[in-house]
C-alpha cells in the first residue's frame, strides 16, 4: 500500500497563505504595469537602473564579490559587467549542512537607451552593491531653450 | 575546466509573519551556506545592501534569528527606469542544536555578506577513546 505522508504542520500552511495574501495585496497595490523583480532576466547579477537629466545610475547586487574580481567595460550605448563569484571554502575538513549561495562566472551586457560618455563612467562598490554612474552624452541631455522676446 | 555560469536565485520573501516590518519594506530570506568543522559551525548569508550596523543577531531558546535592515533608498532626484531586483531587508531563523557555545558566537559583515561563527562547546568536540586490549 502506498503511504501518503502529510508532514507539513498546519502553522506552516497558514504562514504560506499569509504570504500569498500579502503578495497579492502588494501586486494590486503596485499595479500590473510597472516592472518588478518578476521580470528579472535570469542573468547574474540582477540590476536596477535609475535616470535623471544628466546621467543613468545602474545598481547591481553582487554580495561577496571583491572589486578586483569584477571587470567593467563601457561603450557609447552599453556596459558589460564581468567577473567571478568565488565559492565559499570552509577548508578540507568542513562538512556542509547547507549550500544555497551560488558561485561561478558571470557576464552581463546591459544596453542603455541613450548614448553615454564611456570615458566618464564611474564605478563604486558598497555593502555588496555595485553602483555604476553613466553620464549621458552631451548631445542627448535635455536642454532648456530660452525664448527670446523680440520687442 | 568547465566554466560554471552563475544564475541569480529569485529573492524569496521571508515567510514568517513575525518578520513583517513596520515601514512596508519587504523582508527576504537570504541565501545561506552552513558548514561545520571539528570546532565550530560557520554560517554565511548573502545580504546585499546591509551595512554591519544594520545586522541584528539574536539567540533565544536555541533559535538563532538573523535580521538585516537595509537603508537603501531610491537615489535622490532620480527616476527608476528598470527594475530586476527588489530592495529590502533580510530575515531568517535557524534552530541550533545544543552543541553551540552561545557565549562565544561572533559575526562580521563584509561586502554584503554576513559570516557568523558558532563555536561548539567543548563537550561536543569529538574525543578519541582508546580501546584497550584485555
Amino acid at each position: 500500500m502506498a503511504m501518503i505522508r502529510f508532514n507539513r504542520p498546519m502553522s506552516d500552511i497558514f504562514s504560506e497563505m499569509e504570504r500569498i495574501r500579502n503578495e497579492i495585496d502588494r501586486i494590486f497595490h503596485q499595479g500590473f504595469s510597472g516592472p518588478s523583480a518578476r521580470d528579472a532576466a535570469g542573468v547574474f547579477p540582477p540590476v536596477n537602473i535609475y535616470e535623471d537629466k544628466e546621467k543613468y545610475l545602474l545598481t547591481a547586487e553582487l554580495p561577496g564579490v571583491k572589486p578586483e574580481d569584477v571587470e567593467i567595460t563601457a561603450t557609447e550605448d552599453s556596459v558589460t559587467i564581468k567577473g567571478e563569484r568565488k565559492p565559499e571554502d570552509g577548508g578540507e575538513k568542513a562538512s556542509y549542512h547547507r549550500r544555497e549561495r551560488e558561485s561561478g562566472f558571470f557576464r552581463r551586457v546591459v544596453s542603455i537607451p541613450d548614448r553615454i560618455d564611456p570615458n566618464k563612467v564611474e564605478a563604486t562598490s558598497r555593502d555588496g552593491i555595485l553602483y555604476l554612474t553613466l553620464p549621458k552624452a552631451e548631445d542627448v541631455k535635455p536642454r532648456q531653450i530660452k525664448v527670446k522676446s523680440s520687442e | 575546466m568547465m566554466e560554471k555560469e552563475l544564475r541569480p536565485a529569485q529573492k524569496r520573501e521571508a515567510t514568517s509573519t513575525s518578520a513583517e516590518g513596520t515601514r512596508g519594506v519587504p523582508y527576504f530570506s537570504p541565501a545561506v551556506d552552513i558548514y561545520e568543522t571539528e570546532t565550530e559551525l560557520t554560517l554565511v548569508a548573502d545580504m546585499p545592501g546591509v551595512k554591519s550596523s544594520g545586522v541584528e543577531i539574536d539567540l533565544k531558546d536555541n533559535v538563532l534569528t538573523l535580521q538585516g535592515h537595509s537603508d537603501q533608498t531610491r537615489p535622490e532626484g532620480m527616476t527608476p527606469v528598470y527594475r530586476e531586483y527588489k530592495e529590502g531587508g533580510y530575515y531568517r531563523q535557524f534552530i541550533l542544536s545544543e552543541i553551540v557555545d552561545q557565549e562565544k558566537i561572533s559575526a562580521e559583515m563584509s561586502a554584503g555578506v554576513l559570516r557568523i561563527s558558532l563555536p561548539k562547546v567543548s563537550k561536543a568536540k569529538p574525543r578519541k577513546i582508546q580501546v584497550r586490549s584485555a
